[in-house]
């Protein structure tokens, strides 16, 4: 894998918002206070006079990006995962979800992959409150094409969306001209004894678990969940019919996100045998990411043990 | 302030305390007190300074007003309902079931409210969010928002309050009800925000400091706040909570409770008394 292309969500982000900017005449994007880390200062550098710093005040951030919604605007607004959904939680709901707003809440550092900043940054319940809020949309990139496909198909469709992004670099799984379409999962690789279900960093850790499985002769489906609300319910019971047992791969908590939301569906639609790997109701901490990762069971060799555990219990 | 006009809106403003009172007694609940404390500025507002038209609720440069403090519904839809934008008598479904008139403001169901509101603190940073496309768009319209005093507290407040002035936002006018009492009692019992004027100078706005229920001073704290330049302008109005009916006025338990039958009718007896007055 050495000379695989990597890039950070974060970086596709900044990009895409510069890319579409000429498109978006009333594109506005705001900031606090960390528009270097978010990248959305390449927006920033390239239309200056449409990004507005709200300074170290994310709940106004969100409530001035409502109101610019409120008059016409389209708005990006982003600071880490923890503040834009941890701290800003109430507004999103009541000011963003609860009217309908078109605003799109751009949140970067999600997860443990944060690193050396430790439990504090790493935002791995971001999935969980966004869920539970009426009508939000929720995309959560695999690599930096994907994120890029997200963000134009987020300023095209109306409503609420946020996105997530991580901060660590990542292998490209996808070419440059991939789209997206909102709700619909994208299936990487076909298999008939066991599904894995992948959102984010761990689509490409999943690959590589299907890997690792077919050479012990174990055919493992992939699907890549870009859109975690709705989720592409057809695609994941038409798996687990035909698969028999799923394993559930996020960088998020075991609780309220990708696992989550497949049980729930699952559970009343198809009873199979699942297994999750994500953040086993723990904070994080400091650590460089990939350490930090392997700490907290985030690894391929993690997927494919409870790939096996999951049909062990067929 | 001409005569005419003064009277004009001194009965509009009874007309809007009318139907709090009609709406907060059907509902068995809700908040009259910050509702007539607001009555006189909401008459103002919607009867003479701002570019509205209810019959295009959704009028692309009309002027917004956003209830920051959202609990004092019934008052908004009082005057929603006394400008024309949907029937008076609609105002004792307030609270009911499958009625368009939530507790809290609900901008997808009422024709006329610019935004929905109840969590104290978010309405006026939205309202800044608002002024700032007002500037974009070349100073297109203007927002309105009306603020608590007991909101004040809440950390998002000054939030907006830092952000409205550093981008120099004089699109933005927020009205601050000072009626000195909260859901627990008085302000400074609780938590007072006070010196609320200089914490808005200190955060670059122009304070304009009114009596609330003084049409001449209203008239001349939004004339006053439109020709200013390059701040917005918080007006802070000493009013009187519960104002208009006598047994309500400077009590905070009637921040959110209902009046029952008899106390209905002596409401609604001393209104009818003072619109007989301003009849005459």
């Amino acid at each position: 894998m050495a000379d695989v292309k990597k890039q950070a969500t974060r970086e596709a982000y900044g990009e895409a918002l510069a890319e579409i900017g000429a498109k978006y005449e009333n594109l506005i994007v705001l900031d606090a206070d960390l528009s270097g880390a978010t990248k959305t200062s390449v927006f920033k550098k390239q239309y200056p006079e449409r990004f507005f710093n709200c300074g170290i005040a994310e709940q106004n951030l969100v409530g001035v990006a409502t109101g610019l919604t409120a008059a016409g605007k389209l708005v990006f607004c982003s600071s880490f995962a923890m503040f834009a959904a941890g701290r800003a939680y109430e507004i999103v709901r009541n000011a963003v979800g609860y009217p309908h707003f078109n605003v799109k809440i751009a949140a970067t550092h999600a997860g443990l992959s944060v690193g050396e900043d430790g439990a504090t940054h790493q935002c791995n319940e971001d999935i969980a409150l966004m869920r539970t809020i009426p009508g939000m949309t929720i995309l959560s990139p695999a690599d930096g094409n994907e994120a890029k496909a997200c963000v134009r198909a987020a300023a095209e469709f109306y409503g609420p969306v946020y996105l997530r992004f991580g901060r660590a670099a990542c292998p490209m799984i996808f070419d440059d001209n991939y789209e997206i379409e909102i709700g619909k999962g994208v299936q990487l690789k076909d298999g008939k004894d066991v599904t894995i279900i992948a959102t984010g960093i761990m689509v490409s850790m999943a690959l590589e678990a299907a890997e690792q499985l077919k050479a012990e002769g174990i055919d493992a489906r992939v699907i890549n969940i870009h859109t975690i609300k709705p989720l592409d319910k057809e695609l994941v019971v038409k798996a687990a019919k035909e698969t028999g047992a799923v394993v559930t791969a996020e960088e998020h908590s075991v609780i309220g996100g990708l696992g989550g939301a497949v049980c729930e569906t699952l559970a009343a639609e198809c009873p199979v045998p699942v297994q999750m790997v994500g953040v086993e109701d723990k904070f994080g901490t400091s650590g460089p990411a990939n350490e930090v990762l392997a700490k907290y069971g985030l690894t391929t060799e993690n997927i494919v043990a409870k790939a096996k555990l999951a049909i062990s219990k067929k | 302030m001409d005569c005419k006009t003064k009277k004009e809106l001194k009965i509009t403003a009874c007309k809007i305390r009318m139907g709090i009172i009609e709406a907060v007694h059907s509902a068995k609940s809700g908040h009259p007190g910050g509702s007539l404390s607001i009555s006189d500025v909401l008459a103002y507002l919607y009867f003479k300074e701002m570019n509205i038209d209810p019959k295009n609720p959704k009028m692309e440069n009309r002027d917004r007003m956003v209830l920051s403090k959202g609990h004092c519904s019934p008052g908004l839809y009082s005057v929603l309902a006394n400008r024309g934008y949907f029937p008076v008598e609609d105002l004792k479904t307030f609270r009911k079931l499958d009625s368009y008139l939530e507790g809290h403001p609900d901008m997808k169901g009422t024709p006329g409210v610019d935004m929905s509101s109840g969590s104290l603190g978010q309405g006026i940073s939205v309202a800044t969010g608002m002024a700032l496309a007002a500037k974009l768009d070349g100073d297109a319209f203007r927002v309105y928002s009306i603020m608590g005093d007991g909101e004040l507290e809440e950390g998002q407040v000054w939030e907006a309050a830092m952000f409205a002035g550093a981008k120099k936002l004089d699109t933005l006018c927020a009205i601050i009800d000072n009626n000195n009492l909260q859901i627990d009692g008085c302000l400074a019992d609780v938590n007072s925000p006070d010196p609320i004027d200089k914490k808005f100078e200190a955060f670059n706005w122009n304070v304009i400091k009114i009596n609330g229920h003084c049409f001449s001073e209203i008239e001349d704290a939004f004339n006053k706040a439109r020709e200013t330049k390059g701040m917005p302008t918080a007006i802070i109005m000493n009013t009187t909570k519960g104002k208009g009916v006598s047994f309500m006025e400077n009590k905070a338990a009637w921040h959110g409770s209902a009046p029952n039958d008899e106390q209905y009718e002596i409401a609604m007896a001393e209104l009818n008394s003072a619109m007989e007055e301003l009849n005459k």
